[in-house]
C-alpha cells in the first residue's frame, strides 16, 4: 500500500514524499489511539460501575456510547485558569511534556509482523527511555502550580516512579535475555512455537512478568498506586490546578500510557499477535487465505484482544484494591521486586545457557 | 548542506545554549531543566553518529533517573534568589578567567592536530542492518571485561558507602512491621464475651413517657 501511495506522489520531491508518508502513518496510529483512550474513559467508568452495581453513564447517546464525545467538548470549551504568580511558561510545558512521551514511544510499538512506524533495533531501550521522560511533566506540573498539594503529589510521583523504574527494567531486561533481541518484532517472533501458550514468555519468567505489569501500574499512576493524584489526602496531587485543556492532556497521557503498557506486556510476555491456538489445532487451519484461518491464525486481532484483557485489569484494580500506603509502595518496589527481577535474571540466563526447553532449545 | 549537517547544527545550537543556560539561569530548577535539555539534545547527536545505543542509556539513566532526583532535591531547597544574585558580578572575572584556563586546555588536546581530520577520518556509515547494542557488548564483555568488572565494584563499593553514610539508627524504631500486620488475626485483638440481656428499670421508664 504504501508503495502504491509512493507512485501516486511522484510528481513531488522524493524527501516530500517521505515526510508525507511518515506524517501519514503517525496519524493512522494515533487517531485511533485517541479514540481508543476516549472510549477507554467509558469502559472503566461503565466497568467500575457493573462491579459496584451501579449503571454507570447512560444519559449521552444510545447507552451512554457518546459520553466520552460529551466529556471532551466540555473540557475543550472551559475556561484553561493559570494560578497566580505561577510560571506560565512551566505551568503550560507540564501537560504537554507528558503526553509528548506517552506519544513518541508508540512509534516502535509493532502490531503486527512488520507493521510498525519505525522497525529499529533499539525499539525496547527506546520505549524505556521515552516512558521515563514522563515523569517530568508531572515534577514541573506540580512545581510551577505554586501550590502545596500539586507540590507534594509530584514529589510523591517523582519517588514512586524512579523507584518502579528500577525493577521495570530489570524485568525487561529478563526479555530480552530469552529473545537475545532489542527488537519488538524479533521478541514476539522468538516466542512462536509448536506449543502455543505454553511457548509464551509468561510461562518461563512468570514472576518477571507480574513485576512488569504491576509496576507498569505504578508507572502509570493508576491505583492502587496513585499517591501522586490521591484525592483524599491532597485534593488532586499534581493537576489540582489545572482546568480545561490542560486538565484533558493529563488525562490523555495517563489513559495513552495505560494502553501503552497494557500493549507492551501482551508482546513481551504473551507473544503480541502470536494466536494461541498454536498446538491446539492443527497447522493446516491456521494458516492460508480463507476468512478461518485469518481468524484464529495470527494477527493484529489476537494482540487487540491481549491488550484489552490488561486494560481490564487495570480498571478491576481501581475498583478493588485500597490505594497503597506510601511507605508499602517504597517496600514493595525497593525489598520486593528489585530482589525478585534480579533472582529471576539469574534463572533465566541459567535457562538461556543450558538451553531448556520448550523455550530455548 | 545535507540534512544530517543541517540537524547536527540546530542540535550543536540548543546544546551550547542549553549548557549556558544551566550556568547563567538565576533559579536553580530552570538551571536543571535547561541541564535536561542538553543532556537530550545530545543524546540526539549521538543517535547521529550511530551510537543508538548510548543515547538511550544517556536518556534512560541521565534524564529519566539521576536529573529526576536532582530536581527532586533543587525544587525543596528554600532558595532565596535577592543573595543568589549578590556575588555574581563580583566573582565574574574569576569565573572568567577559570573558563578561559579551561577553553585553553581543550584546544590543546581536542585541537585539529589531533581529532583534525587528518588525524581522525569519517567514520564510514555502517548498513541498516548494524547493531550498535551488540558491538558495544561483544566488546564490553571480551576485551575490556575487566575494566568493566573493576568499574562494577567500584560503583557497589561506592553505593555501600553511601548507605552507611546515610543510615541512621533511631533508638525508637517507630517503623511498622508488615508481616506483623498481615499476619493480625481478630481473635488477637478483641474478646467477644457472650452476656445474658437483661431489662434495666430505668429503660422501661423513658420507655412510657414517649
Amino acid at each position: 500500500m504504501i508503495e502504491a501511495i509512493e507512485s501516486a506522489l511522484d510528481f513531488l520531491p522524493a524527501g516530500l514524499v517521505t515526510l508525507i508518508i511518515i506524517v501519514g502513518k503517525i496519524l493512522v496510529l494515533v487517531l485511533p489511539l485517541m479514540g481508543a483512550v476516549a472510549y477507554l474513559t467509558l469502559a472503566e467508568r461503565k466497568v467500575i460501575g457493573y462491579m459496584q452495581v451501579r449503571i454507570g453513564p447512560n444519559r449521552v447517546g444510545p447507552r451512554g456510547l457518546l459520553q466520552p464525545i460529551a466529556d471532551a467538548v466540555k473540557l475543550m470549551f472551559k475556561e484553561t485558569i493559570f494560578p497566580a504568580k505561577a510560571n506560565r511558561f512551566l505551568f503550560i510545558s507540564g501537560p504537554i511534556l507528558t503526553l509528548a512521551p506517552a506519544l513518541a514511544a508508540w512509534a516502535v510499538v509493532p502490531f503486527d509482523d512488520g507493521l510498525v512506524i519505525s522497525n529499529i533495533d533499539a525499539s525496547l531501550l527506546y520505549i524505556l527511555a521515552m516512558t521515563s521522560l514522563g515523569v517530568y511533566g508531572v515534577i514541573i506540573a506540580g512545581w510551577a502550580s505554586n501550590s502545596k498539594y500539586a507540590f507534594l503529589g509530584a514529589l510523591r510521583s517523582a519517588a514512586q516512579i524512579v523507584s518502579y523504574e528500577i525493577a521495570m527494567g530489570f524485568a525487561l531486561v529478563g526479555v530480552l535475555v530469552a529473545a537475545g533481541s532489542l527488537n519488538l518484532g524479533e521478541i514476539v517472533e522468538a516466542q512462536r512455537g509448536s506449543l502455543g501458550i505454553i511457548n509464551w514468555y509468561m510461562i518461563p519468567l512468570l514472576p518477571l512478568f507480574i513485576v512488569y505489569f504491576i509496576a507498569g501500574v505504578a508507572e502509570t499512576n493508576r491505583a492502587p498506586f496513585d499517591v501522586a493524584e490521591g484525592e483524599s489526602e491532597i485534593v488532586a496531587g499534581f493537576h489540582v490546578e489545572y482546568s480545561s485543556m490542560t486538565f484533558s492532556i493529563f488525562f490523555l497521557a495517563e489513559y495513552a500510557n495505560m494502553i501503552l503498557i497494557a500493549l507492551l506486556t501482551a508482546l513481551l510476555f504473551l507473544g503480541g499477535w502470536l494466536s494461541p491456538l498454536h498446538g491446539v489445532l492443527p497447522a493446516s487451519l491456521l494458516e492460508g487465505e480463507g476468512v478461518l484461518a485469518l481468524l484464529l491464525g495470527d494477527g493484529i486481532h489476537w494482540l487487540l484482544a491481549k491488550t484489552s484483557f490488561f486494560l481490564f485489569l487495570f480498571l478491576w484494580f481501581r475498583a478493588t484494591f485500597p490505594r497503597y500506603r506510601y511507605d508499602q509502595i517504597m517496600r514493595l518496589g525497593w525489598k520486593i521486586f528489585i530482589p525478585i527481577t534480579i533472582v529471576w535474571l539469574l534463572v533465566a540466563a541459567a535457562m538461556v545457557v543450558w538451553k531448556i526447553g520448550p523455550w530455548f532449545n | 548542506m545535507g540534512l544530517e549537517s543541517i540537524t547536527f547544527y540546530i542540535f550543536s545550537a540548543i546544546l551550547v545554549g542549553s549548557a549556558v543556560l544551566v550556568v547563567s539561569l538565576r533559579n536553580p530548577v530552570f538551571c536543571a531543566l535547561a541541564l535536561v535539555l542538553a543532556f537530550f539534545t545530545s543524546a540526539g547527536l549521538w543517535i547521529l553518529l550511530e551510537a543508538e545505543f548510548l543515547a538511550l542509556t544517556l536518556i534512560l539513566v541521565y534524564v529519566g533517573a539521576v536529573m529526576v532526583l536532582f530536581l527532586f532535591v533543587v525544587m525543596m531547597l528554600d532558595i532565596n534568589l535577592a543573595v543568589l544574585r549578590e556575588g555574581f558580578t563580583r566573582y565574574l572575572p574569576f569565573g572568567l578567567g577559570v573558563a578561559i584556563v579551561l577553553v585553553a586546555q581543550l584546544a590543546l588536546i581536542v585541537g585539529p592536530e589531533n581529532f583534525g581530520l587528518e588525524a581522525m577520518p569519517k567514520p564510514e556509515p555502517h548498513a541498516a542492518d548494524y547493531s550498535n547494542t551488540k558491538e558495544i557488548g561483544r566488546v564490553l564483555y571480551t576485551v575490556y571485561l575487566y575494566p568493566f568488572e573493576l568499574a562494577a565494584v567500584i560503583l557497589v563499593v561506592a553505593i555501600i558507602a553511601a548507605i552507611s553514610l546515610t543510615l541512621r539508627r533511631r533508638r525508637k524504631k517507630q517503623t511498622m512491621t508488615p508481616e506483623d500486620q498481615v499476619n493480625v488475626r481478630s481473635k488477637d485483638r478483641v474478646r467477644l464475651v457472650k452476656m445474658a440481656s437483661s431489662n434495666r428499670s430505668g429503660s422501661s421508664a423513658s420507655n412510657k413517657n414517649e
